[in-house]
Formats: C-alpha cells, sequence, structure tokens
C-alpha cells in the first residue's frame, strides 16, 4: 500500500485518461443505442406480422446472452466476415447491439404504458401512423420510461468495464497497467477506481431518482 | 460445432456446472442480505436507514468486474485466501444483493401503511407485523423482477472469467484457445446460456402479463 505514490499526477493522468474513454465510450452508445432501441421497440410494438415477431426473437436471444459474450463475438466474429475492427469500434458494436436489445424492451413496454385510446383518439383526428406515434404517443410514453431508461443508462457505463477483456484502454484496463508495474499501487487503484465509476454512476442514479419522485408526485 | 462439442464436451460441462452452482449460491446469498437491506432501508430508524442505503448504492453504481476484482486481488492480502470461484460468487453475491434489496424495497412500499398500521394496531410487534403480513405480500409482488433479477445474475456470472472461477465463459477460452475455433466455440457457449436464461425469461413474462 502506497498512496501518495500510487497517486502522483503521472498515474492519476493516466487514469483520468482511461475514464475518458470510459465516458466516451458510453454516452457513444448510449446515443446509438438509444435511437435504435426507439426503433426496434417501435417496431415490436406495432405488431407487422413477421417482422415483429422476428425483431422479437432475436432481441429476446440478445437480452438472454451475457454481454462479454457478445463482446467477444464482435472482437472475433467480424474480421471473420471481413470488416477489421479495432477495440473500440467493437466494444461500442457490442454494447450497443446488447443495450439497445434492453432498451427496445423497455420502450415496447413504455409504450404500451399509454393508453390505447391516445393512439386511436390520434389516428381518428387524421394522423398517420407515424405522426400518431411521434407526436402523442412516443412523447408520454418517454416520460414514463425516464426513469427505468437511466438506470439502463447507469448499467450501461458500469458495463464498459467488461471491455477490459478486448484491451479497450479505459479505466479498469489503465489502472491495471499502473499496477503491473508496481503492485504495491494495486490496492490504491482499486479504490481509486471503485471512487470514479461510484462518482459517475452515482450522479446518473441520483439524477434517475430525482426524475422518478417528480413524475411520481404528479 | 457438433463435433467440437463431442469432443470438449466434458470441458463445457463442468464450465456450465460450475455457472449453475455460482448463479443458485450468488442467488440464495443475495436474496438473504438483500432482503434484509430492504427491510432495514424501511425501519422507522432513521440511523439504519441510512446504512442500508449507502450499502445499497455503494453496489449498485461500482461495475461488477471492479467488486469481483478486488475480492480476487485485494481480499487476499489482508484477510484470506480465495480461489476466484469463491471471490467471483461473493462479488456477484454483492451486486446483486443491491439489485435486490432496491426491487424487495418497492415491493414493501408497494404494499401499502394500512397494511403495517391494521397489523401493529391487532397487536402485533412491528417485526412480527413485518415477517406475517408485510412480506409474504411484499414477495408475491416483486417475483417477476427478482426473476429477471435471477436472469442478470446469471448472465453477469460470466465474470467468473476474469478472476479463473471455472465457470462456462472460462472454460469456453480454454476450449477456443486450445482448438483456435473461436466462434463455433463462442456459439455453443451461447445456446448454454440460453438454455439457462430463456425460459427463465419468458416464464417471467408470461408471470408479468397474468
Amino acid at each position: 500500500m502506497d498512496f501518495v505514490n500510487a497517486l502522483s499526477w503521472v498515474n492519476f493522468r493516466f487514469l483520468l485518461q482511461g475514464l475518458w474513454v470510459t465516458i466516451y465510450v458510453s454516452l457513444i452508445s448510449i446515443a446509438l443505442s438509444f435511437l435504435i432501441g426507439l426503433l426496434l421497440g417501435t417496431i415490436r410494438y406495432t405488431k407487422t406480422p413477421i417482422i415483429s415477431k422476428l425483431v422479437g426473437f432475436i432481441v429476446d436471444v440478445v437480452r438472454n446472452l451475457p454481454l462479454l459474450l457478445i463482446i467477444f463475438f464482435t472482437y472475433f466474429g467480424l474480421p471473420g466476415i471481413g470488416v477489421r475492427v479495432n477495440s473500440l469500434v467493437a466494444s461500442i458494436i457490442a454494447l450497443v447491439i446488447f443495450e439497445s436489445a434492453m432498451i427496445s424492451e423497455i420502450v415496447r413496454s413504455g409504450i404500451n404504458a399509454v393508453d390505447e385510446g391516445q393512439m386511436e383518439g390520434a389516428r381518428s383526428n387524421g394522423m398517420n401512423f407515424v405522426q400518431a406515434m411521434f407526436y402523442v404517443v412516443m412523447p408520454q410514453a418517454l416520460l414514463k420510461m425516464i426513469p427505468t431508461l437511466l438506470s439502463q443508462f447507469v448499467s450501461l457505463v458500469k458495463d464498459t468495464s467488461l471491455a477490459t477483456i478486448i484491451i479497450l484502454p479505459e479505466l479498469l484496463y489503465h489502472a491495471q497497467i499502473v499496477y503491473s508495474q508496481n503492485t504495491n499501487y494495486m490496492i490504491p487503484m482499486y479504490l481509486i477506481i471503485a471512487a470514479m465509476y461510484f462518482v459517475v454512476c452515482f450522479c446518473l442514479s441520483m439524477f434517475a431518482s430525482y426524475l422518478q419522485r417528480k413524475f411520481d408526485s404528479r | 460445432m457438433w463435433e467440437l462439442f463431442i469432443n470438449n464436451w466434458q470441458t463445457f460441462l463442468i464450465g456450465f456446472a460450475n455457472t449453475v452452482f455460482s448463479s443458485i449460491l450468488a442467488l440464495i446469498g443475495s436474496l438473504v442480505i438483500g432482503s434484509g437491506f430492504a427491510i432495514l432501508e424501511t425501519v422507522p430508524n432513521k440511523f439504519w436507514r441510512i446504512v442500508a442505503k449507502i450499502y445499497i448504492e455503494i453496489f449498485r453504481n461500482i461495475p461488477l468486474l471492479v467488486i469481483a476484482m478486488i475480492f480476487y486481488l485485494v481480499v487476499p492480502q489482508f484477510l484470506f485466501k480465495v480461489n476466484g470461484f469463491t471471490a467471483g460468487t461473493i462479488g456477484l453475491t454483492l451486486y446483486t444483493s443491491a439489485f435486490i434489496a432496491e426491487t424487495v424495497r418497492s415491493g414493501i412500499n408497494a404494499v401499502g401503511d394500512g397494511q403495517m398500521e391494521g397489523a401493529r394496531s391487532n397487536g402485533m410487534t412491528y417485526w412480527q407485523a413485518m415477517r406475517y403480513v408485510i412480506l409474504p405480500q411484499a414477495f408475491r409482488i416483486v417475483i417477476p423482477p427478482l426473476g429477471n433479477q435471477f436472469v442478470n445474475l446469471i448472465k453477469n456470472s460470466s465474470v467468473l472469467a476474469f478472476v479463473a472461477g471455472f465457470d462456462l465463459m472460462y472454460q469456453g477460452d480454454i476450449v477456443a484457445s486450445n482448438t483456435f475455433e473461436t466462434i463455433p466455440t463462442y456459439i455453443i457457449i451461447g445456446i448454454f446460456y440460453l438454455i439457462l436464461t430463456m425460459p427463465l425469461s419468458y416464464y417471467m413474462q408470461h408471470l408479468e402479463n397474468k
């Protein structure tokens, strides 16, 4: 244990670089998986004959696999079909595949929670399906699912740590590099990165429960 | 792929058994610990509520991988020797217990204050009311979300691969690096995981719809 030297400015800056990669990968994955999740969730809601069932099945398979396995699939599998990916792209793709499946489930139950009359009312007022979805149903559904969505994003941030295994230079990996040079640094490193993850995720969680309270009180 | 499975079925099966074993141990452990903290979070005493809140927030907001690594690498230096399987399972238990605590607490809150007041005014103590009136109703409400937590737990047990826990993922890595058939191996592992998680999550959806 050697806290003072372990947290020298050089090491700390190195950890912050890792934290930046973690946040950066999380933000891109959150944005992409939210959009794809919205699309998939809506497709499942519409109950289009074959497509909805197919999407539903794929989503269920992806949802029930460990993220670690999906990371392996993208990292080792994509080169097999001729797509060369580095660890950054591979981990973003894996996170997006996994999280958009999770989010589509949240979106679907969010839309289902909106009263059917809303859709019928909008349609009978002359809106087409897309308009009714976009202007009437989706805003209400989004409001309902914001707390669940945010806690899903929290778990996305935590899940980026799994990408250490394909050598994504994120927070955990940088900590491992630091303490592999001096094993006395191991404990300080784990404590500090646990604290860093905690701060990032706790702020998001607090924001989620703040929104939850706000919507519950309505 | 079939040949790959036949040639290595023992390796896969050991991993499957370890994943199942670790998941069940972690489920039992986290149900007990999680329910404990859920009750603690609803007691009238403010001190214990804060203690429970701190525990839950800590384990909910730190990645499972970091928790498992701490138990694998840091704990042996101070407290006791642990092997990868134990370290991973302990990490899994603590991590999941925070989520289960939140789930059970929402169940307890959903039961409604009237139940507690009614039980208390019938002469039960706080703990009797909790044990015989509140908890049975709360657990009935939270069975579907608890099942989803169990599905997550099974999936999360794959972090045992990081700490040499000989689970499905770890054993799969061994097969993949011995045979160089990476993708077929991972497909087999995926099927194993789906055998565990798919029926469970469909059953929980069925319960939710009822």
